[in-house]
């Protein structure tokens, strides 16, 4: 009996998680938004989580492009079709590498900051004493931060993909000696607006939205103890990084699977 | 003083993310060739295309003057119709020009070579929705090897 409890038990605290997440996300995102209020505080978001992670995606979409380079031109040079280079970096950056990739490291580097900060907030009782003061916490706390990552990572997506490119032209082109016309002519020829970049684009915006919805939420239901954000933390970063796998695939198959 | 700081940050921010959506509109996906430019349409029907695509090239001498539009089949004699959409900047191409399907390199990617024809007295060029009448279809590999190895069978 003590198993089955165990089961119930286990099921009964995940659907009504999942139903604090959802109120938490009405609250924030869809009631009463005040956009004279708002905008300030998304601007200042938008710096600590959009702007400060800039380095760090400049930084790896750089080197997966240069990797992406140097790989395929090895396999590529084996059919002499080295100059295929141009569409490869492309398409899997425009496709699935900016978005996911973008996700992964937003999740590690904002998400995880996103849910200390409000978690500490909750322990120290900064959002009760908002509340006492009649601020909704989750349209003064909550909302700013989920529409500044909502805003901020199809944007560093987008700055990804092109650095990434940039960064396959660097080793393919500039070291390894690949045609750079021909870099540059293929790939038109193979990337299609709608198709390729707008679908990349959508792709991430559903991960900003997956990603910042767990972040905010596991810091504003963390225990507030010193060792209930350390575990809020890890769960943000875990169950980000499964969500953004898990969904990459059903979008692709989506977008991608039928043609 | 720190909302100014903010705000600059987050002003450059969001310029780089337009920069580069422009860099990937413009230099990636090309829309200046499809969408920009004035064009017009020529038609060539082939017994095979081979793996020709939408969008393929349409080259002369190796310079890409237009795009594959279209392919579809022709309702009466069930032949490829292929529609070629091409930059109006080159127009005037005689009525005895000729259109093949070349391939790039030995794995490369196919495209529509297209070789103008001599242009003298009594010859019309080519204008929009115009067929051309001279055209030489893909090489199929199989074919090829099935020609071939009928050939050796003779002997």
């Amino acid at each position: 009996m003590d198993f089955f409890a165990r089961i119930g038990r286990s099921i009964i605290d995940n659907c009504s998680t999942m139903g604090r997440a959802s109120i938490l996300f009405w609250g924030a995102m869809v009631a009463k938004p005040q956009p004279t209020k708002s905008i300030p505080l998304v601007i200042k978001q938008m710096y600590v989580v959009g702007v400060q992670s800039l380095l760090i995606i400049l930084v790896s979409g750089l080197f997966i492009g240069m990797v992406m380079g140097l790989q395929g031109y090895t396999v590529l040079v084996n059919y002499g079709a080295e100059e295929s280079l141009g569409p490869m970096v492309a398409l899997s950056l425009l496709r699935e590498l900016g978005p996911v990739v973008t996700a992964l490291l937003f999740a590690g580097r904002a998400g995880s900051a996103l849910t200390a900060e409000i978690g500490l907030m909750k322990a120290t009782e900064q959002l009760s004493s908002l509340e006492m003061m009649a601020v909704d916490p989750l349209r003064r706390v909550i909302s700013p931060r989920l529409w500044a990552g909502i805003f901020s990572m199809p944007l560093l997506a987008l700055i990804f993909s092109a650095v990434g490119i940039l960064g396959g032209h660097l080793v393919g082109v500039d070291w390894l000696g690949v045609d750079a016309g021909s870099y540059w002519s293929i790939m038109q020829a193979a990337v299609d607006f709608n198709d390729d970049v707008m679908n990349g684009v959508i792709k991430s915006i559903v991960f900003a939205v997956v990603v910042t919805w767990i972040a905010v939420f596991n810091g504003y239901d963390a225990m507030p103890t010193s060792e209930g954000i350390s575990k809020a933390t890890t769960q943000t970063v875990v169950h980000a990084s499964l969500a953004v796998l898990g969904l990459d695939f059903v979008l692709t198959a989506l977008m991608f699977g039928t043609e | 003083m720190g909302m100014r700081k903010i705000e600059i940050g987050v002003g450059l921010f969001v310029s780089l993310a337009f920069a580069a959506a422009l860099m990937l509109a413009l230099k990636v996906a090309d829309q200046s060739m499809s969408g920009g430019g004035a064009t017009y349409k020529l038609y060539a029907k082939f017994d095979n295309i081979g793996g020709l695509k939408v969008r393929s090239a349409v080259k002369v001498g190796g310079v890409t003057i237009g795009r594959v539009g279209s392919i579809h089949l022709d309702a009466e004699d069930f032949t490829p119709v292929v529609e070629l959409i091409i930059s109006q900047e080159y127009s005037g191409f005689p009525d005895t020009s000729t259109v093949s399907i070349l391939t790039s390199g030995l794995l490369g990617e196919q495209y529509v070579g297209f070789q103008p024809g001599f242009s003298f007295d009594g010859i019309e060029s080519l204008a929009d929705g115009d067929y051309i009448e001279d055209t030489k279809s893909a090489l199929v590999l199989e074919d090829l090897i099935g020609q071939f190895l009928f050939s050796r069978g003779d002997d």
